[in-house]
């Protein structure tokens, strides 16, 4: 097993997403540490966008491969030829996205490999020439340590926001490389992708969760929210009693009984914090609760607690917000 | 059509969750109930049984008292059961988890296999996929939608603001998201019927393999474990304006690097 670490980058337009970026950061201080090079893949049209930006942020060689393959078909192409660049790499460690296409290749490629991999990763770090992972567990109620064994090619799912991008320029080196599809690389066709009018971000993958509860009273001021969550860049929730006055769509929902939420920052906004609830938000690292009842149960959660009347205080925030944003 | 939904038994949400000394979850306590992901797989199944004929088989791999839990599948209209119970397998990881799985399952004559996202105990998401290559199948993921005719599946894969249309010809294994479906409660009828329904239990033996199960059998090994602290109380504050309020919270905000 060499030192090298290996990213798979997801990217978009040409360029690398954010979470590419996270990953190579802290492939560059792993790989740094253990004496290895940073290695990144990245597959389909316009992979080889991702060049110049990788390069800033440490990564040494870029494997590319843009055959449109790997847009026309689901996960077994990317497998098929990630496993062909590991045989050769046989890195200390590959890092994932913790995203649906991530965890598909990830988990199909270890097990075609027969090799670890660890899921839910919030750090990771060298021990004795392997990397070892952090992983959070039962809705962030423990953290594990994680080795990995016996592997070819130790894989990691990395959580959004688990590593911050930090610059290491460096003038990396592109491979192209050659790859012939199977048969079996051709089973899942991707046919039309369809955006649907006003679909925000599930409430279960968004970092930033600005959320209304029963002392909304009503639908309307779900557009005070609304403007609120354009303004930190957050989406919409809603607690279970919102949702089921009718005020706003199941989607919204957070909670027990709706979604689990691990956001970084939840605002919650006329909500009184039953139990149910809480145990949905309980994992956010930072929770502000406005609420005009200084008892409410959802202030023993909160990092900070405003007692207000939302209805003045929610336009008031979003307008100070604009304001420190330059907006 | 024969269609197999793979249920894991797990506790409780709400359950306190503690760990032993070899750092896994200590299920004594803990009651157990169908991992509610599987609960869309288990009403996709019966939807479209309904609509092609053919039978619906329960594969679960757990504790002999997962039978309890499959017989609530079998109540909502599930066919039969097979569960895969030995001593051995307890601590076995995702990877021996979809191995083992896919053991039972090629016993099984099935033209689809449907199965949760993901558990809500482990969250990891990763068996769908582990199961798919172990039984060599194309794998169709985070399906809000799934129809299926002349020997192909297709599924509106869940993205970011919509969804991407995906299809494979049968065999092949879909995982479903939460909300693909409204769930049935099972009747009282159902939960009669349930009783007489048969569940096969095999052992390693009778899968004829012992490989990559248990906690020896892990390529992954956790070494330790730290509760996360209990959340302290943060503070209360009483602005006397609006948009005093709005400033402190705005400070908050900048302090944590949200804006």
């Amino acid at each position: 097993m060499s030192a090298d670490i290996l990213i798979y980058v997801e990217h978009e337009g040409g360029q690398p997403r954010r979470l590419a970026l996270e990953a190579a950061s802290k492939a560059t201080q792993l790989a740094g540490e253990m004496g290895g090079r940073v290695a990144a893949a990245a597959l389909g049209a316009n992979a080889g966008g991702v060049v110049e930006r990788l390069s800033q942020y440490g990564v040494d060689d870029v494997y590319i491969n843009e055959s449109d393959v790997f847009d026309q078909f689901l996960t077994d192409p990317h497998v098929e030829i990630l496993a062909q660049i590991v045989q050769d790499m046989n890195p200390g460690a590959i890092l994932f996205p913790y995203t649906a296409d991530g965890k598909d290749i990830a988990s199909r490629l270890s097990a075609r490999l027969s090799s670890g991999l660890v899921a839910n990763v919030v750090d990771l770090e060298p021990h004795d020439g392997h990397v070892d992972a952090r992983e959070t567990i039962f809705g962030g109620n423990f953290i594990t340590t994680v080795e990995v064994r016996d592997s070819l090619a130790p894989a990691f799912l990395v959580r959004p926001n688990a590593f911050s991008p930090e610059e290491s320029p460096k003038s990396a080196t592109v491979h192209e490389v050659e790859y012939t599809p199977s048969e079996a690389a051709r089973r899942a066709r991707k046919g039309a992708r369809v955006q649907e009018e006003g679909a925000p971000t599930p409430v279960d993958e968004a970092s930033i969760i600005v959320s209304g509860g029963r002392g909304l009273g009503g639908p309307e001021p779900f557009a005070l929210l609304e403007e609120l969550a354009n303004a930190v860049g957050g989406v919409v929730g809603a607690s279970r009693a919102a949702v089921d006055a009718g005020w706003i769509s199941y989607s919204h929902q957070v909670g027990q009984t709706g979604r689990t939420v691990k956001p970084q920052l939840y605002i919650a906004i006329g909500i009184s914090g039953a139990v149910q609830h809480r145990v949905g938000m309980q994992t956010a690292d930072s929770i502000i609760a406005i609420n005009k009842d200084p008892d409410a149960p959802i202030f023993q959660l909160a990092d900070l607690a405003v007692v207000g009347d939302l209805f003045k205080v929610v336009p008031a925030l979003t307008a100070e917000v604009r304001k420190r944003k330059g907006e | 059509m024969n269609i197999v939904v793979c249920v894991k038994q797990v506790p409780d949400t709400t359950a306190k969750k503690e760990l032993d000394a070899d750092y896994r979850l200590n299920r004594a306590e803990l009651d157990s109930v169908v991992n509610p992901f599987d609960e869309y797989a288990i009403e996709e199944a019966l939807r479209l049984k309904e609509a092609h004929e053919g039978e619906v088989t329960i594969v679960t791999m757990g504790p002999p008292s997962a039978e309890d839990t499959m017989r609530k599948a079998l109540a909502m209209g599930a066919d039969k059961g097979v569960l895969v119970t030995d001593p051995a397998l307890a601590g076995t990881d995702w990877y021996g988890t979809s191995y083992v799985l896919a053991q039972a399952i090629k016993r099984l004559d099935y033209d689809l296999v449907i199965t949760g996202m993901e558990s809500t105990d482990a969250r990891t998401g990763m068996v769908p996929g582990g199961l798919a290559e172990h039984l060599g199948l194309p794998l169709l993921t985070y399906a809000a939608k799934l129809t299926v005719g002349d020997g192909t599946a297709c599924i509106n894969r869940q993205i970011p603001g919509g969804y991407q249309e995906v299809e494979a010809r049968l065999p092949a294994v879909v995982s479903v998201v939460k909300g693909a479906n409204e769930p049935r409660y099972p009747s009282l009828k159902g939960i009669m019927a349930a009783k007489r329904k048969e569940i096969q239990t095999l052992s390693l033996a009778d899968l004829g393999t012992t490989d990559h199960v248990g906690l020896d059998g892990a390529k992954t090994h956790v070494a330790a474990a730290t509760p996360r602290p209990e959340k302290q109380p943060g503070e209360l504050v009483r602005p006397d304006t609006p948009e005093e309020a709005a400033r402190v919270i705005a400070d908050f905000l900048e302090r944590n690097k949200f804006i």
